[in-house]
This record gives structure tokens, sequence and C-alpha cells, in this order.
């Protein structure tokens, strides 16, 4: 072979096996992301812990060194192993199985070496880890008008985020309901409350705050908080809506949204 | 494909080596290597399994102490792509463990470190004792494009994306927090190291090595073929090195004039050392260019 065509063979058999590397590296490198997409979704039964960031800067940050793990003195934490839901080697806990216990000092974020768990949390009370939901109200004692009260009883914010709510009950039509309710400003999702309902399955879940609360529209208000605020109702006072199936009734319209082009237009009917 | 070189001769490899040598002299390097992987594992084990902390969390991020911090650098920089910045404590830690590797030698991590490096010797061990010959080995190159790549996925996804799957913090963490079936991800590397590419892990596709070797230029410990004028081209040391690419220059002088093997890709794990009944190879520094 001429020395030139050898080198001309040689360059080929470079860019070949280069072009092999490269495409090879490529198509793992595909398989990577898909997978990472798909991977990524939480179950609903694992929580964070305190002062993780939102999921997807979550997966940014931790390393899955589990120091947090390490540092939560209640075996609350684990390192999810490849075959859980959860992406493999993130801390996670299972409220049901073991509750977070709100230490004062939160070992766990003071663990953290990458910021996964914001250090900026230094009130557990402000912690959001999930949301408890009651969830089943056909098995929940209290709403079969029981005196259960367990949840309530072990929530580390007693009163805050759970209060019991006295309602009438229209089954024995002389008794109350004492419903447990949830208030999200003030549950941190510690999970005690589900970890200690008495049902063999609990009817209060702790569940990520996502999938546990809707959102308000942005542009909506409540009349009565801004009544509240401005002193006086912002539509007039003589509003008469429309009486259902009488539409012969309809109400005189008010001046305010006679001015704001609101009316109904005659003949409504919902 | 790459050639994969063959013994030259069917006699057991390193058998010379140990009847010149005695079997401790031609196994000191592999045995202190054991050492170093067995004795890493211990500390990181010490803790969950007896109580005494010295060193908690796991190849990813740990703390030594209480008061040592030593991050992955590889890992932190994939955070970086990400998007995150990672608090001060991951950041020194990182800064500690480049500036060891870069110092002493890249890929020590590979031979000295890494508990996968155990599964594939083990395979290439077994696949010595089967005869197992050739196989599809992927290019060389493949593991420094996909360390690049790594990176690019770290970006678009958003997520430390090689931790998805790497073999290496899977395997740690399962021996450190309990496995799953993390088991399932190191049998498929040992089975293709056997069966499907001879040494194709860690000298062809790993990522981390890559990575490691990045910082293996300016390594200060390196092997010398010093003796090489002994030499008497018994292969045996291509036999048993796992990135066999990286002796020749050293030792048969092409491209080089000094005997010192300073490719990054060589992960300074002695094997060479052990396996010579000549004592060819020696352990030492990048500035010994000597030769006796
Ligand atoms: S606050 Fe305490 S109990 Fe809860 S996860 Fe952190 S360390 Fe564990
Ligand atoms: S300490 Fe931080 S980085 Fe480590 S596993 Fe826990 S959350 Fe992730
Ligand atoms: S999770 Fe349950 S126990 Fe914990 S704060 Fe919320 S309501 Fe209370
Ligand atoms: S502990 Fe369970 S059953 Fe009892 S009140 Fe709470 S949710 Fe209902
Ligand atoms: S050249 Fe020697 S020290 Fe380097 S990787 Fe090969 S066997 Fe190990």
């Amino acid at each position: 072979m001429r020395p030139n065509a050898r080198t001309a063979f040689d360059r080929r058999r470079f860019l070949q096996t280069a072009a092999g590397a490269a495409g090879g590296a490529c198509v793992l490198g595909l398989g990577l992301g898909l997978y990472a997409r798909q991977a990524r979704a939480l179950p609903a039964t694992a929580l964070r812990p305190p002062g993780a960031l939102t999921e997807a800067d979550f997966l940014a940050s931790c390393v899955r060194c589990g120091l947090c793990v390490r540092d939560c003195p209640f075996g609350t934490l684990k390192l999810a192993t490849p075959g859980d839901t959860v992406a493999s080697g993130t801390p996670y806990f299972e409220a049901r199985k073991v509750p977070c216990e709100m230490c004062d000092n939160i070992p766990c974020v003071k663990a953290c070496p990458t910021g996964a768990l914001d250090h900026g949390l230094s009130d557990i009370s402000k912690a959001q880890m999930g949301l408890a939901v009651l969830i089943d109200q056909e098995h929940c004692l209290n709403f079969l008008g029981l005196r259960c009260d367990v949840c309530y009883r072990v929530c580390p914010a007693i009163d805050k985020a759970i209060t019991l709510e006295t309602r009438h009950n229209p089954r024995s039509d002389r008794h109350a309901m004492l419903l447990p309710t949830v208030h999200s400003d003030a549950c941190t999702g510690c999970g005690k409350c589900e970890k200690s309902c008495v049902l063999p399955e609990a009817a209060i879940k702790v569940l990520p705050r996502k999938l546990a609360q809707g959102a308000p529209a942005a542009h909506y208000r409540k009349g009565w908080e801004e009544r509240e605020k401005a002193g006086h109702s912002l539509i007039g006072e003589q509003l008469k809506l429309p009486v259902r199936g009488r539409d012969d009734a309809a109400a005189p319209v008010s001046s305010a949204d006679t001015a704001a082009g609101q009316s109904l237009p005659a003949g409504w009917s919902p | 494909m790459n050639k994969v070189i063959a013994p030259a001769v069917a006699r057991p490899l390193g058998a010379e080596a140990i009847a010149d040598k005695g079997w401790w002299l031609a196994h000191k390097w592999l045995l202190l290597r054991r050492g170093s992987q067995f004795g890493l594992l211990a500390l990181f084990l010490l803790g969950p399994l007896a109580g005494v902390w010295i060193v908690k969390g796991n190849l990813a991020s740990s703390l030594t102490l209480g008061a040592l911090p030593l991050t992955d650098p590889l890992i932190f920089a994939q955070s970086l792509a990400a998007g995150h910045l990672p608090y001060r404590s991951a950041l020194i830690g990182a800064a500690i463990v480049l500036a060891f590797y870069l110092a002493v030698g890249g890929r020590l991590y590979c031979s000295w470190v890494c508990p996968v490096n155990l599964v594939t010797d083990a395979a290439a061990a077994l696949r010595r004792r089967l005869g197992l010959k050739g196989g599809r080995v992927p290019p060389e190159a493949t593991r420094r494009w996909l360390l690049a790549v790594v990176l690019v996925v770290s970006a678009l996804t958003g997520t430390i994306a090689w931790e998805w799957v790497n073999p290496v913090t899977m395997l740690h963490r399962a021996l450190v927090f309990g496995g799953g079936l993390a088991w399932g991800v190191v049998a498929a590397v040992f089975v293709y190291d056997l069966l499907v590419a001879p040494r194709g892990w860690c000298g062809h596709l790993c990522p981390v090595g890559a990575f490691y070797a990045l910082l293996g230029r300016t390594a200060i410990v390196r092997v010398s073929a010093n003796k090489r004028r002994a030499c008497d081209d018994c292969m045996d040391c291509f036999a048993v090195c796992p990135e066999p690419q990286v002796i020749r220059p050293a030792l048969k002088g092409e491209g080089q004039t000094h005997p010192l093997i300073l490719a990054p890709a060589c992960t300074s794990c002695g094997r060479c050392i052990d396996i010579c009944s000549k004592d060819v190879f020696a352990m030492t520094t990048r500035f010994n260019r000597s030769e006796s």
C-alpha cells in the first residue's frame, strides 16, 4: 500500500471508530434522558424530608448521599432503592410507616450538604412536607358521629393544623358530629395523624401538597372579604338576583351592575 | 471493534511470577488494593453495623468525623449542569476530592476506591479461568463521549442524570444503606464484562472512570517500566492489565523515550508489577524517568 493510501485508510478507520463511540454514547444518553423523564414521578405515599426543594429542583440538587437519613433520630427517612417507585437513592418517608417527629433542631436539614433540603427552614412548624387530607369520610369514625379524635389529638399542631368542627348529626338528629378538619396554613405534613388513624387503612392521609390542594384563580375575589376591607359592598346594596324558575320575578338590577354592563339578558334561566 | 490482546501462550497467567517471587510478592499490589477497597467499605459500614460513626454518607457525599466533607466532583458537576448551585459544604467537599485526585492520580479512584472494580475484576478473572476469548467491545472513546452526554442530559432534564443508573453509587449505596434491585444492576455489569465485552465496563463505558481519567494528567503516582530491558515478552502484563493500551509506549518505547506510563487511563493498580516475573515495573512518581 502506498504511504498516503495507508494514512487515508487509517484516517477513515479512526473516523469510523470515533463516530461509533459518539453514536453509541448518544444512544445511551437518549435512553438515559427518556428513563429520567419517566422515573422522576413521585408516588403519592412518598413524602420528602422537611425543607425539601420542589420535586424538580430536588432532583437537580440531591446527590443521594443519605446524610439526612443518618441524622434523623427516629429512623423516619430512608433512601429509595432501585425497584421502589421513588427515584433510586433519594430520601423519603411514608407517613403510615414512620412519620416525622418534627424535631426542633431539624437535624436532617442541617445534615444536607447540597441544599436539597433548604437550610433556610429553621422553624419546623413552617415545614411543608405534605398536607393531610381526611380522604375517606365514609369510614372516618368521627364522620359516623362517634368520638375517635385520635388524629386530632396526636397532631403536633393540634387546634391549628387540625380542628374539630361541630356539625349537626342528621342521623340521630340530636347529636353533634365533630369533624376533623385540616388547615393548610398550619399542617406540616408530618404524617402523625395518618400513622395513628385507628382504622386498618387510614381515613386521613398525608399527600404531596401539589396533589392535595387546589389553587384559586388569580382574579377571584371573595365578596365578603372585599366588603370587610372596603367597609361597604363593592356592588351596591340593593342587588337582587333572579329567582330560579320565576323569570317573571327577575329582580330590579342594581345601579352598579348596569354601570358595568353586566346585567343578565332578559329571559335568562340557569 | 477493538482487537483483544490474548495471552501469547496457553499457561496460567502469572505462574512464572509466583514461581520466581513467591505468591505473596506476586500479589502484593492486588492485596494492598483489596485492603484499600475493603478498608474504605468497612469505614462506611462501621456506622450502620457497629454504631461507630467515623464516616457518614456514601461515595456521592460523605462526612468524616463530623468535620471533613467529601463530595464526588462528577456528581457535583452534574448538579451544576442541572441548574443547582450546591451549598458550600458540598463545594468544599468536591474541591478536596478534585484536588486529591488531580495531585495523586485520577484513576486511583477506579482501582483503589470504587466498589465496581471488585465486580469487573472478578468478571475478568472468571473470564481468564474459563478461557473465554474475544467479545464485542465498544470503542474505548465511548466513555468520554458518554461523560459529555451525561452532562448534556443533566442540563436537558434538570436532574443529576448519571445517578439514575450509576452502578458505582448504586452498589456502594446498596452495601451501606441496603440494596433492593441494585444487585441486578451490579449483576448486569458482571455479566456484561464476563460474556459480552472483556473489560468492557470500566475500560470502555463507565463515564465515572472517564472523568477520573481526565484528572489523571498531573498524577504524581505513576508506574514505570524502568527495567524494561529485562522484559522477555511473556505478555502477562498485557493480559492482566485492565487498560492494556497504556503499557506499550512505556515498555516498548513507542512514541516516548522514558519508561513512565503517563497515559491517564492507567489506574495505577499495580497488577503489571505483580505479574511480571522479571520485575520490569515499579510504582514510582511521574518525576522519576530513570531506567535501569
Ligand atoms: S424533623 Fe426529625 S423526625 Fe422529621 S425527618 Fe427530620 S430528623 Fe427525622
Ligand atoms: S442529605 Fe441532602 S443531598 Fe444527601 S440525600 Fe439527603 S437531601 Fe439528598
Ligand atoms: S400531618 Fe397531620 S399530624 Fe402532622 S401537622 Fe398535618 S394534620 Fe397535624
Ligand atoms: S383517627 Fe381516623 S377514624 Fe379517627 S377521627 Fe381521625 S381520621 Fe377519623
Ligand atoms: S499499566 Fe499496570 S498499573 Fe496501569 S492499569 Fe495496567 S496493570 Fe494497572
